[in-house]
């Protein structure tokens, strides 16, 4: 049996800035997992649609708008809605310390900040994967 | 298998799960496979394939939309190379299909190709099962971007659609052998772009010198991003496919297909036991030393091996 584990990433929102994502989407590749990448402007009823159709096990989230309390517990619940919360979600972006314990309450796994070097995402997808 | 039954259903995440099963080659594949094959053989299978850039994902978002208004259930499956070093992959195609993704009669699937050759990934075949059985009227493969040899695509497909795009090279190109042979259909995509004239003409005089015993091969001039030439493309696949069907073609078709598949499950078994007998993992590195010290040679050492395995077997 080959399992590979298979992370989608998504930009939920209207914010156009798409260079961290398509960085940690490279990043995880060249990590040997396979990145489903849906380009800007996602609503989270199609972010949760594709993780779904996709059959991830991760979900990450890149946002620099200032959204990221609105969307990303909105992308949580709809996973949940849709007989995905084993799917684990973790987020990227412009965040504010102050707000990751926000995210973490409403089921963010995980917040990466500007600055991260890509070795704490792959430790963190390597410590709960099945 | 409660997987079964909620794949027959049609439900998502089973199905996702299911794809999950085949691609991963897990242990219940085969039993799972087997379960499911009587319901299989009612989907219509599309390949698209063609060499990277000719604009295939947009092509297949708007044959969604066309197919969708035909009142069509549409599975996808997108594959994309996996990386020949960490083994991973960043699956795109879907990026240009996304407006579809809430539609609950549409199903897209990324898969990484996985190490496989050929231009579509090892498990397309049982992932196309598994679609098929899931109630999905039409079922398209858009194969990875291709060069030259990469033609497994007319193994899972009834119908291959050849895009090609201006600019590509002189007719020489055009004559080769290889992928330039496999298109039922040619789509010529970027209509728009310099040197579509020169490209439909050669095209078509390639066609020309084909043998005539064979079916005609028509020629679509499309522009995906402008979203023209899609209808006359849907139409001229719907005559295509009911010409073969028809006649005996896409009986013929399907079961070459399925000739290749008996041999290639035959091989991969035998394989799998006559390494199971000889313990080749473990003897590898042995026989290997033997070879290059010259006390053995290659063709009887082997010979022998075989006949023991099947005199004892």
């Amino acid at each position: 049996m080959d399992k590979k584990v298979r992370v989608l990433i998504a930009k939920p929102g209207l914010d156009g800035h798409d260079r961290g994502a398509k960085y940690v989407a490279r990043a995880l590749k060249d990590e040997g997992y396979e990145v489903i990448y849906t380009g800007l402007r996602q609503t989270p009823d199609s972010i949760v649609a594709t993780a779904v159709q996709e059959d991830v096990q991760f979900v990450g989230l890149s946002l620099l708008s200032g959204a990221h309390k609105e969307l990303f517990p909105k992308i949580v619940d709809k996973l949940r809605e849709n007989d995905a919360a084993d799917i684990h979600v973790f987020g990227g972006g412009v965040i504010p310390e102050r707000d990751i314990p926000f995210l973490k309450e409403h089921g963010v796994e995980a917040v990466f900040t500007p600055g991260t070097p890509i070795k704490d995402v792959v430790e963190f997808i390597e410590s709960v994967k099945l | 298998m409660e997987l079964i039954e909620k794949v027959l259903k049609g439900e998502t995440r089973a199905i996702a799960k299911a794809i999950t099963l085949v691609e991963n080659n897990h242990p219940d594949k085969e039993k799972f496979i087997d379960s499911i094959y009587s319901e299989c053989g009612k989907a219509v299978v599309w390949g698209i394939t063609g060499p990277p850039g000719a604009g295939k994902s947009t092509l297949v978002d708007k044959l969604i939309e066309q197919e969708r208004k035909n009142g069509k259930k549409v599975a996808i499956i997108a594959v994309d190379p996996s990386s020949p070093f960490s083994g991973g992959a960043v699956l795109g195609d879907r990026l240009r299909m996304q407006s579809h993704a809430t539609d609950p009669n549409v199903f897209i699937r990324s898969m990484a190709s996985r190490g496989h050759l050929g231009g579509v990934a090892g498990a397309t075949t049982d992932a196309v099962r598994v679609l098929d059985a899931a109630g999905f009227d039409l079922i398209i493969i858009e194969s990875i971007g291709v060069g030259q040899t990469e033609i497994e695509i007319i193994e899972v497909a009834d119908i291959v659609l050849l895009v090609l795009v201006p600019g590509m090279g002189d007719e020489i190109q055009a004559m080769k052998a290889g992928v330039m042979e496999i298109g039922d259909i040619y789509v010529l995509n970027k209509k728009d772009h310099d040197g579509i004239d020169k490209l439909e003409a050669e095209v078509k005089y390639m066609l020309s010198l084909k043998r005539h015993d064979e079916p005609e091969n028509p020629v679509v001039l499309t522009s995906a991003v402008e979203n023209d030439g899609i209808v006359e493309l849907t139409k001229t696949i719907e005559d295509y496919y009911s010409r073969l069907k028809n006649s005996d073609m896409l009986q013929n078709k399907r079961k070459k297909r399925i000739k290749e598949e008996i041999q290639q499950i035959l091989s991969s078994k035998i394989m799998i036991e006559i390494n199971h007998y000889l313990e080749t993992d473990k003897n590898l590195n042995k026989w290997a030393e033997k070879l290059i010290n010259g006390e053995i040679s290659p063709y009887s050492f082997f010979n022998d091996k075989i006949k023991n395995f099947l005199k004892e077997s």
